[in-house]
């Protein structure tokens, strides 16, 4: 219930706090909304020397159109994503996404920056950032510079991000409009991580997939990006023999853990039929 | 580790206290500012029986250390009531509708009823049982708990309880 | 209100007795944020505990180090066996007749079994130097399957138990085993199956979980060295026998043992028994010189505490081919984790499992337990379970589903073909209890009416047609549960806990101006008692409930009780009510004809006084009687106006009720959801509706946790799995369903006011109403029997072997 001491820091600007986690190094951990790392905490199984708050640093905050874009602050919080009239119009995934993360006090305080940058296999947003072809705007001691979602995941808890850097924002294409959306998630109850879940994005043209990404949530050690499966599905009609061969190939490239949610078997299997669903509405969105 | 000042408005009272940066905001609230009220029932952030305001949100008291809440403005279960000293709607609607059994959930259950109430005054069950799906009741079976709610809307608006239909 | 003006039912409604929804007292201060938790109390100069814990489920214990832990500023002390054992506490006996280790002696036996105590200045310190202690061990292999623990080459858990044939119920077939309990006639039993035409037999297992009330197991314990007394405040639900059992292992005397319970954030019997916190809290108190308190957290509680069930039941009926059931014949393996600790009365190892024959009417019936130890957390006894009647409730009721469905029978028709009738009340049952009242018939009946029973098994016919047909992959399924409780513990004949009978009391002051004061033996955590309790008095004497101040909890001034647990407090401290206030009402009777000038028996008690017979204008109120009881007395009678009463219950009392349960499953990933769910409950006498329907909500969400998806669970070297809320399946307000609630009302007849308790009925009969639906869903696929819990992957699994 108690965790281990640490140094507070809470820097006032984006450059200050690059420069203090540099300075403090491995043993310093930067603070969003703290609803990954301070449980952890607690549990003593994070015991961080120092932690670099960044809740007073303005340049984290906010959402703002840029161009064909949506760029969303890394402190953005899940209630501000929730309640932004302009991403709901404009990428309406996100907020569908947000709305089945954990609980409304965690979403109150945890941050987007959180849920796609801690490497966490259970977080919902990275498979939506692979969908959507996000870009992450990371900062360190070496500088600024972007990272495709993409590229981002290594493994559990292991990301592209080196030491002492951070992000600072999350740059998502805009889809175009009619795009067809969803993400559907299995779970044992409202604030657990998915038994499996999936992200659809695609477009339709003439009653054919013109465009489609899928993304897989908690189904292997990072999220993953169905890239065979969604080959598969583009320019089908999504009729049943292709959706089932897009499924056998999105089951293929899982690796779930067995655990209380289920075995790995059920898991998998679980991962093909929140696809199956996600498709139909997605398709049935689409315009 | 060395003591660090922090200050925060609770129930429009200023407290201030010396705390680790370690201090849970949680052990702030009840051991420093003596509110105890808002209880602890976990360690993982699951049952919101720490549910309290935080500059017009609710949050879990127990996943944030006092530090982070420096100069910030908190309303706890003994500031619901109104500023006349008479209840809160919800702490009367959950007296009427049965609402509680042991009362350990309850400081929290209240303190997020009534931001959801803020934020949607007329909600409907489902809206209920999603706005305070953070908040664990072992006793209630959560069925009056929704009704005291639906009760508080309906006395603050003045009309009937919403139609249990939906 | 003019007390000659006023009606007669508004005089009634003034007093807010028996029978009406009165609002709680306890509302006022819990919705304020006023409540009095254990965890609330701030003592000058306390200090607080927390332990060092057991990674490993088996293993020997060599060097403890705490010098590093000691070296933390604030530590005071770091605790072992060793400076117990002096005092003889490293040891305490259990409930059951066991012992059971209050920091690790040699070995640990159970993952998270206590260590060490740190004693110090603050929180932080306290769990800063329990990280710091390092431990030495040599693991052993370790027992997890109970199925396993009498083989020849199992290892051997309690070498403390060594060459000790007999335990404290009896013989032990192994170094392994505690006890075997057998009741029934095995003979005819046996003679009934080999004649049977047909029968059932099925493995029914009862998995383990935990009860998790909100707050933990707490305790504040502070020893006054200059007067030699102890005062400790805790979530102790059976407040009187903590005080007794601190005195018989401190050797502090009882009168300077001062136990108090405050308000207690949920039992469901997680909090009944003596825990190593408790015992090493006092401990560290007198060490010090200063109160400690010791709080534990989630993970400790769930792991650590008493569980509940872990009851592997082989259930056997026998059965005409018309449905007419001739014998019932159970063996039970009961896995008790690594000491026996169950909270039960001490002639009971297998508590009240013996109400197995359920609501039927069984010419005979034989039944076994087999308690064994396993390398698993100690307990039990918990969770709503009256003494293991959840688990007898499970398994007859799924056992007469599997015998319905062996039949080709409807399983409503099958239960009104074999329900005890209600004129063989009061029924001798074939294992030996004798069952007060009942009216299962009506009730059954009233509940397939009122959810329309036809409608649905046509309904689920057309749905089992469209899946065979492939134009659905949803499932339907009807559970029905009909039980029969037993409550009330009990007639001090054959109920006890360490020896002391299972009685309960109240003490009921009237002060002059006609408000009083009550106390009892037994402590609510939730279930209304200062409210309801003030309901039966003031429909016994008449005083409006208001005025009544009722007070539980603190072992000075309540007069001994057993406290609450086991759906006992209105049976047993109920009635006690009534008889220590029928004992202030013949008094106050008395008053009144001296007050009147009459004889005593020419005046008649009529809502709140006595009037004249015949002459109903001549009345004196209560009011009056209590400022008269204080200066005009008649002679021969004492001043005051106040009475006790320890009431001996000469029977259990018997609840029951009739759930109905529809839901539809998602054949292709497991998830079931709940449609509709029906409750009706018969608790005999109705005290307060509102309260009475808070308890059936609560015990039915408890029942869906547990029949859904809960289990505390263990790997195969004995790591606790799903011991926190992360995987603990406590549900949520978006999972909970929607409860219906109707009711019965079938008296007790030996009550004093014919009421029987309803607390625990709805975990006793709900958990079966699931999953006999979960169970009866795919029945038509050729279902037998689908273990719990039900959580989807489980369901899944089984509908892939089903072939749906």
């Amino acid at each position: 219930m108690i965790p281990g001491a640490f140094a507070y820091h809470r820097p006032a600007s984006l450059s200050d706090a690059v420069a203090l986690l540099a300075r403090l190094g491995e043993e310093a951990r930067p603070l969003a909304g703290g609803h990954s790392l301070i449980p952890m905490m607690k549990l003593r199984l994070a015991t961080p020397q120092a932690l670099v708050d960044l809740a007073a640093i303005e340049e984290l905050r906010g959402i703002r159109r840029d161009g064909d874009a949506m760029v969303i602050g890394a402190t953005t919080t899940m209630a501000e994503l929730i309640g932004s009239a302009e991403l709901a119009a404009a990428i309406p995934i996100l907020r569908e996404t947000a709305l089945v993360i954990a609980d409304p006090q965690v979403r109150a305080r945890g941050t987007i920056g959180g849920n796609v940058a801690n490497g966490d296999p259970g977080n919902d947003m990275p498979a939506l950032m692979l969908c959507l072809g996000a870009r992450y705007t990371a900062i360190g001691p070496a500088g600024m510079r972007e990272l495709p979602a993409r590229d981002f995941y290594q493994g559990a808890y292991l990301t592209a991000l080196h030491p002492a850097e951070m992000l600072t924002a999350i740059t998502i294409p805009v889809p175009p409009a009619g795009h067809g959306w969803a993400y559907e998630k299995l779970k044992r109850k409202i604030g657990d991580y998915a038994t499996a879940a999936a992200a659809v994005v695609l477009t339709m043209k003439d009653g054919r997939v013109a465009q489609v990404a899928i993304g897989l949530t908690n189904v292997g050690d990072t999220p993953l990006f169905a890239k065979a499966a969604a080959a598969i599905l583009a320019g089908s009609t999504l009729d049943a023999p292709t959706v089932d061969r897009a499924v056998a190939a999105a089951e293929a490239i899982t690796s779930p853990a067995s655990d209380g949610r289920g075995p790995a078997e059920y898991r998998t299997r679980m991962a093909g039929i929140m696809l199956r669903r996600a498709l139909t509405r997605a398709a049935s969105r689409a315009r | 580790m060395a003591k660090t000042h922090v200050t925060m408005t609770i129930n429009g009272k200023p407290m201030e206290g010396l705390v680790e940066p370690r201090t849970l905001l949680v052990h702030f609230i009840r051991d420093i500012a003596g509110l105890t009220g808002t209880h602890i029932g976990c360690e993982t952030s699951h049952c919101g029986a720490c549910t309290v305001d935080l500059n017009g949100q609710s949050v879990k008291s127990c996943t944030m250390f006092a530090v982070q809440a420096e100069g910030a403005e908190l309303l706890t279960i003994e500031g619901i009531a109104n500023s006349d000293g008479t209840l809160h709607a919800l702490q009367q609607g959950f007296r009427e509708m049965h609402g509680l059994q042991c009362g350990f959930c309850t400081p929290g259950m209240i303190v997020r009823a009534y931001r959801l109430l803020q934020e949607n005054p007329n909600p409907t069950e489902a809206e209920i049982r999603m706005g305070i799906s953070g908040n664990l009741c072992r006793c209630t079976g959560y069925q009056n708990i929704v009704s005291s709610i639906q009760h508080a809307a309906a006395s603050t608006n003045g009309g009937a309880m919403r139609e249990a239909a939906e | 209100m003019n007390d000659m003006v006023a009606t007669a039912d508004e005089r009634a409604d003034k007093l807010q007795g028996m029978g009406c929804s009165r609002k709680r007292v306890e509302d006022v201060r819990f919705t304020q944020g006023r409540g009095n938790y254990v965890d609330d109390m701030k003592l000058p100069g306390m200090l607080y505990g927390d332990f060092v814990r057991s990674s490993y489920a088996h293993a020997r214990i060599g060097k403890i180090d705490a010098s590093k832990a000691q070296a933390i500023p604030g530590v005071l002390a770091v605790l072992t066996a060793a400076d117990l054992a002096p005092l003889k506490l490293h040891w305490m006996p259990t409930l059951a007749g066991d012992v059971q280790m209050v920091l690790a002696d040699g070995k640990v036996l159970f993952q998270n079994q206590e260590i060490a105590f740190v004693v110090a200045e603050s929180r932080e310190a306290a769990a800063d130097a329990a990280e710091l202690v390092e431990v030495e061990y040599e693991e052993l292999e370790p027992l997890v399957d109970p199925f396993k623990a009498m083989d020849a080459n199992a290892p051997v858990l309690r070498e403390d138990l060594e060459g000790k044939e007999t335990g404290a119920h009896g013989p032990r077939k192994h170094a392994n085993h505690i006890f075997e309990w057998a009741v029934g006639d095995r003979e005819a039993t046996d003679l009934a199956f080999r004649n049977a035409e047909v029968s059932i037999k099925e493995l029914i297992s009862y998995q383990r979980v935990h009860p998790s009330p909100l707050e933990t197991c707490q305790c504040v314990a502070s020893f006054d060295k200059v007067r030699g007394e102890l005062t400790l405040w805790g979530t102790f639900q059976a407040p009187h026998v903590v005080r007794t059992v601190a005195a018989i292992l401190s050797g502090i005397p009882e009168h300077r043992i001062h136990v108090i319970a405050p308000d207690i954030g949920g039992g469901f019997g997680n909090k009944v028994g003596v825990y190593p916190g408790y015992v090493c809290s006092v401990v560290a108190s007198i060490v010090t010189g200063r109160p400690v308190k010791w709080v534990e957290d989630r993970i400790e509680n769930l792991s650590a505490t008493s569980f509940a069930r872990d009851y592997h039941m082989t259930t056997e009926i026998a059965a005409t081919k018309s449905g007419k059931v001739t014998g019932l014949r159970v063996h039970v393996l009961a896995d008790h984790g690594a000491f026996d600790a169950c909270a039960d009365p001490s002639k009971w190892p297998a508590g009240f499992f013996n109400i197995v024959t359920g609501s039927y009417d069984f010419p005979t019936a034989s039944c076994a337990v087999d308690g064994v130890y396993t390398n698993k957390a100690p307990g039990g006894v918990a969770y709503r379970c009256s003494f293991r009647v959840t688990e007898a409730a499970y398994c007859i009721e799924r056992g007469m589903d599997i015998l319905a469905d062996r039949l080709g029978m409807d399983p409503a028709e099958l239960r009104l073909k074999n329900f005890i009738r209600r004129e063989q009340f009061p029924y001798q049952s074939a294992l030996g209890w004798e069952y007060d009242s009942g009216d299962y018939a009506t009730a059954l009946r009233q509940a397939m009416e009122k959810t329309d029973y036809a409608g649905l098994r046509a309904e689920q016919k057309a749905r089992q047609e469209a899946f065979r047909r492939g134009e659905t992959r949803e499932l339907m399924g009807i559970g029905v549960a009909f039980f029969t409780e037993i409550v009330g513990a009990g007639p001090s004949k054959n109920c006890d806990i360490l020896g002391i009978a299972m009685f309960d009391s109240c003490e009921i002051r009237i002060h002059p101006t006609g408000a009083a004061i009550a106390r009892m033996g037994t402590k609510s955590q939730g279930q209304g008692h200062e409210t309801t309790y003030a309901q039966i008095i003031a429909t016994e004497i008449g005083i409006p409930a208001d005025d009544i101040m009722v007070e539980e909890g603190n072992t000075d001034t309540a007069p001994y009780g057993l406290g609450t647990y086991g759906s006992r407090s209105t049976p047993v401290a109920g009635a006690a009510i009534a008889t220590a206030a029928r004992k202030i009402k013949a008094k106050a009777q008395m008053i009144a004809a001296w007050l009147m000038e009459v004889h005593h028996d020419d005046v008649e008690f009529d809502i709140d006084r006595f009037r004249v017979k015949g002459l109903p204008e001549r009345f004196k109120t209560m009011k009056e009687i209590a400022w008269a009881a204080y200066n005009a007395v008649p002679p021969g009678l004492e001043p005051g106006l106040e009475a006790v009463s320890y009431y001996d219950p000469p029977n259990m009392t018997y609840p029951f009720g009739a759930y109905i349960c529809v839901m539809d499953i998602d054949a292709d990933t497991g998830v079931a959801k709940v449609r509709r769910f029906y409750a009706l409950d018969d608790c005999g006498t109705r005290i307060n509706p509102l309260i009475i329907e808070g308890q059936v909500h609560g015990g039915l969400t408890e029942a869906f946790g547990i029949a859904m998806g809960q289990e505390i669970a263990y790997d195969e070297i004995g790591n606790v799995k799903g011991a926190s809320f992360m995987d603990y399946f406590l549900p949520t307000a978006v999972e909970t369903p929607h409860w219906e609630t109707d009711f019965t009302v079938t008296p007790s007849p030996h009550h004093p006011i014919g009421a029987k308790g309803v607390g625990e009925s709805p975990n006793v009969g709900g958990v079966p109403a699931f999953s006999n639906a979960v169970n009866d869903a795919f029945a038509f696929l050729g279902n037998t029997h689908i273990q719990m819990p039900h959580d989807a992957w489980r369901v899944w699994r089984a509908a892939q072997r089903l072939g749906a």
